[in-house]
């Protein structure tokens, strides 16, 4: 088990590494960063000093190794627009964009397995199918249309929820459910496939032959075999989660790291989007380590077997 | 007992005889997707004939006008923008756009993945550990922030916008290209065709390409609607398509700000967006149901 | 006269990893480890042994599919090429391998008479008139109709099936066929079939086999000579009548005794030897004698030094310390 932890690990290192050599690339190949991240009418002696601080005059490997060096001390440079460290300016806005993503994931979670596992027990039931097809709107609605729809709904006709900003926890209540109802669409009929087919395994049917109660061999067989897949895909809701906040605290003007994110592009300010890839990436490395170590302790297939390549 | 076998055959014993006679069994729910998405290829491709009015034309009189049934005019079906611009000739516009990028995106991802799978289960060693590698990375960050990351470095044009599009989810063409190459290597078709003397060219083009373009396939009614969600999405958030090119996501984006008081503006592109993918998911569904064989 | 094929002390290593994780340790594991045969013309070699002792892996080496680490192999009295290059290529027209799964063989969305004549187009051969009555002459030769012609593998029979893939491998005319286990896949009653179908062939063409198969009966059945193989090397090699019927090796006489055997057909006390453990690993062969920790025979030298393969005064190659010693018998 520590093996695999060990590997897990070095894997989550890599990939940041990999983010960052990535951004550092694409730096690279779009022009001259002293001129891209200080901006055109900025005076020679600034771009001059900046070169240096950043090594911009010197051989293209010592310049990667000194960028990953400030990558990883958190040194991106100031923000175009706002004169901070850029790595400021994203972490200040972390918080907010927790306290849409994790009640919205919770909302996922536990929304979203108890339809599909109630549909899994009822199959082909008027539950069954009502919550099918609701599920395919979740994946098929974009999260910008979904947010635009319940603010039409809720907020213009309905009047009873604020339609943006972010003065009270009553402005948080339609982004996260904008946020949290796709997903668990899509949570609800991956979990419902994974409990039927855990469900046909000829372990189900030997145990209750045996005369092990129906709710026992829910409880006790077939729900622990069927986390197994649902917790990979939590996995990957989170990857959507940070895509979704993107959109969702565009649409809301709620002062997110997807809003920050969005303005960045829009204005170029490239200190700031290479701290944003960071933080993100980082987040996102450490959230799937995470789920891979739930993995790893809910299958004892992977808990004993060799590390594998 | 063997005309019932080639019936049931997942495999092709004719191809008229396979699609043309089931034709009549598809389920109504495919029928009325496979017509809207003919609707919308129609629109696409007739778009300059189809369109009403230029989309420009401004009619500053009929400003904000309601579509048909709510108390609009035959003269504009759709309703008008905060300029007079009728809704309709920018949906037909949009659609196109949007299709297209979507077509082109799809298309690239596609052979760039399989291109690449067929590297890495080709040469293996350490090609192939660099190309799984870029996979992972792939896999590991979601695609939006990538998309983001290149258009705050690159600048948007349309052709570097196409090309963005069309890295989005190649890792899952190039899996499935290594996989089932790999697997044919092993023991398999590919093995013994190459033990006949084939050169490579012969092997992928002739046998492991037609084997595998199936699952393909399937993967790509997955990929095309997600291109046409992402792409949306950010010509929402003004990051994609840009004026005066317009696409659905861009439509949507404009609309926004007249959600109160014309709400049409935004619906329209909205409910196209829905309908299309979602006709294109119930499509692949099916068709991955006919096409799988394990699966039955 | 010459061998047709000649295989002089191959071998064939791979580098691998034992251990788990990050600690792994380098180890080497040898798949074939000295092999030395000889196939005439027209005449038929078995190949025996256990599963992972190394045969397909020879098959394989034989035909040049795969590069030796060490050791050469001619046909016809020319080394064997590298592979892909053109002249390997060229040789692919005289020696095929037919495999063990034909479904897996053949590619499932191609017609069985385009994949019977793809040798002839690979190779650029003849025009496609010329092709077709070449596939229709060779398809009646391994016992298939014309009417199959546009068939999908998956429309035939198991047995149907391996005759197409031996039709495929007939119609350049090769001298030399490697069959790796080619009737294992197919029911009892097809497996006969097959069989009589490849002595067939070999009677009328003067084809060459060199026949792998763990099936000690159908090997009796088919081949002219045999060897047996244990853990890479050849422990004993004769000719199969008398082989089967007073087996040398104490790896052999194991095997035969395992051969099911009617009451009735047996004839004064037969012998049965068991083996003790499990077959031992490839990476981790045994010092001296591989077969040493299961031979009921054992001495002392058999675990310090490797016995060569031998001829005794009857012919009979044996890797044995103790092979002419009288009537070893087991412990009762």
């Amino acid at each position: 088990m520590l093996l695999f932890a060990a590997s897990r690990l070095l894997r989550a290192a890599l990939t940041i590494l990999f983010v960052m050599t990535f951004a550092f690339v694409v730096l690279r190949l779009s022009g001259d960063p002293a001129l891209l991240i200080m901006s055109v009418d900025a005076p020679p002696e600034a771009i001059k000093a900046f070169r240096q601080a950043w090594g911009l005059d010197q051989p293209i490997w010592d310049q990667y190794v000194s960028y990953i060096g400030h990558a990883f001390t958190g040194d991106f440079g100031k923000s175009m627009r706002d004169g901070r460290p850029a790595i400021e300016l994203v972490l200040e806005r972390v918080p907010a964009t927790l306290a849409i993503t994790l009640p919205a994931l919770a909302l996922k979670i536990g929304l979203g397995i108890p339809a599909g596992i109630y549909a899994a027990l009822h199959r082909n039931s008027v539950a069954d199918r009502v919550t099918m097809a609701v599920s395919v709107a979740g994946f098929t609605m974009p999260s910008f249309v979904l947010a635009l729809l319940l603010v039409l709904v809720f907020a213009v006709t309905l009047g009873w929820l604020p339609a943006s900003g972010s003065d009270s926890a009553a402005h948080a209540i339609l982004p996260i459910i904008t946020l949290g109802v796709g997903g668990a669409a899509i949570m609800a009929r991956f979990t419902r496939s994974a409990m039927l087919e855990v469900l046909g395994q000829p372990y189900i049917r030997a145990a209750s032959a045996k005369g092990v109660t129906w709710r026992r061999v829910i409880s006790h067989h077939a729900l622990p075999n069927a986390a197994i897949p649902t917790v990979t895909i939590v996995g990957f809701m989170i990857g959507s989660l940070v895509a979704g906040a993107v959109v969702v605290e565009s649409v809301f003007a709620w002062p997110g790291v997807g809003r920050l994110l969005v303005s960045a592009v829009a204005n170029r300010d490239l200190a700031v989007v290479q701290a944003l890839l960071m933080v993100i990436a980082a987040s996102m490395v450490m959230a799937n380590f995470a789920v891979d170590m739930a993995y790893g302790w809910l299958d004892p297939r992977v808990r004993s077997a060799p590390a594998g390549h | 007992m063997a005309l019932r076998d080639t019936l049931a055959a997942p495999l092709p014993t004719s191809i008229l005889r396979r699609w043309i006679r089931p034709l009549a069994r598809w389920p109504l729910g495919v029928l009325l997707a496979a017509s809207w998405l003919a609707l919308m290829v129609i629109v696409a491709l007739g778009a300059d004939l189809l369109l009403p009015y230029s989309i420009t034309a401004f009619d500053l009189k009929a400003r904000l006008s309601p579509p048909l049934f709510f108390g609009g005019s035959l003269a504009h079906p759709l309703g008008t923008d905060e300029l007079g611009r009728d809704v309709s000739a920018r949906l037909i516009m949009s659609i196109r756009m949007s299709l297209l990028i979507a077509l082109f995106g799809t298309l690239i991802a596609t052979t760039l993945g399989t291109v690449l799978g067929f590297l890495a289960a080709h040469f293996r060693r350490w090609v192939e550990t660099l190309i799984l590698m870029a996979i992972d990375f792939q896999a590991s960050m979601p695609f939006m922030i990538i998309a983001l990351s290149v258009l705050a470095f690159f600048g948007n044009s349309l052709p570097l916008f196409i090309g963005l599009m069309g890295f989005h989810s190649w890792e899952r063409y190039a899996r499935i290209a290594r996989g089932l190459t790999l697997a044919a290597n092993e023991q398999g078709y590919a093995a013994a065709v190459r033990q006949l003397g084939a050169k490579p060219g012969r092997i992928y083009g002739l046998h492991i390409l037609p084997n595998i373009a199936s699952t393909l396939i399937v993967s790509m009614t997955l990929t095309f609607p997600e291109i046409i969600l992402l792409e949306s999405g950010l010509s929402f958030l003004g990051l994609g398509v840009q004026p005066p090119l317009t696409s659905l996501g861009n439509m949507v984006g404009y609309g926004r700000e007249y959600i109160t008081r014309a709400p049409w503006i935004m619906l329209a592109p909205a409910t196209v967006i829905v309908l299309t993918t979602l006709s294109i998911s119930l499509l692949g569904d099916w068709l991955r149901d006919k096409l799988d064989p394990t699966l039955r | 006269m010459s061998a047709l094929v000649e295989a002089i002390d191959l071998r064939r290593h791979y580098a691998v990893h034992v251990g788990r994780g990050p600690f792994t340790a380098k180890a080497t594991l040898r798949a074939v480890d000295g092999v030395s045969l000889r196939v005439e013309r027209g005449r038929t070699l078995g190949l025996v042994g256990e599963s992972g002792c190394g045969k397909s892996t020879t098959g394989k080496l034989v035909l040049g599919l795969i590069p030796s680490t060490s050791g050469t192999v001619r046909h016809d009295g020319t080394d064997m090429p590298a592979i892909n290059t053109p002249a390997w290529r060229a040789l692919r027209l005289r020696m095929q391998m037919v495999f063990q799964d034909p479904l897996g063989a053949l590619d499932r969305r191609l017609p069985i008479g385009q994949q019977i004549t793809e040798p002839l187009a690979i190779h650029g051969i003849a025009t496609t008139v010329e092709r077709r009555e070449r596939a229709r002459a060779v398809m009646e030769a391994v016992g298939l109709q014309m009417h199959q012609f546009g068939r999908y593998p998956h429309e035939l029979s198991g047995g149907q099936r391996q005759r197409v893939v031996l039709a495929r491998a007939l119609i350049t005319e090769p001298d030399f066929l490697v069959c790796d286990e080619p009737i294992s896949a197919l029911d009892v009653s097809i497996q006969a079939q097959v069989v009589n179908l490849l002595l067939d062939l070999q009677e009328r063409l003067g084809i060459a086999y060199l026949f792998i198969s763990h099936d000690l009966k159908v090997v009796r059945q088919v081949s002219h000579e045999v060897a047996v193989m244990y853990l890479g090397r050849i422990v004993e090699q004769g000719e199969a009548e008398s082989l089967f019927a007073h087996p040398a090796h104490p790896y052999t006489r194991a095997l035969v005794s395992a051969i099911p055997v009617p009451l009735s057909a047996q004839g004064p006390r037969r012998e049965r030897l068991l083996l003790q453990g499990d077959p031992p690993n490839p990476v981790d062969v045994p010092r001296g004698c591989a077969f040493h920790t299961r031979c009921p025979f054992a001495i002392a030298s058999c675990r310090v030094e490797t016995p060569a393969l031998r001829p005794k005064a009857d012919g009979r190659l044996v890797a044995c310390h103790r092979v002419d010693e009288p009537a070893l018998q087991v412990a009762a």
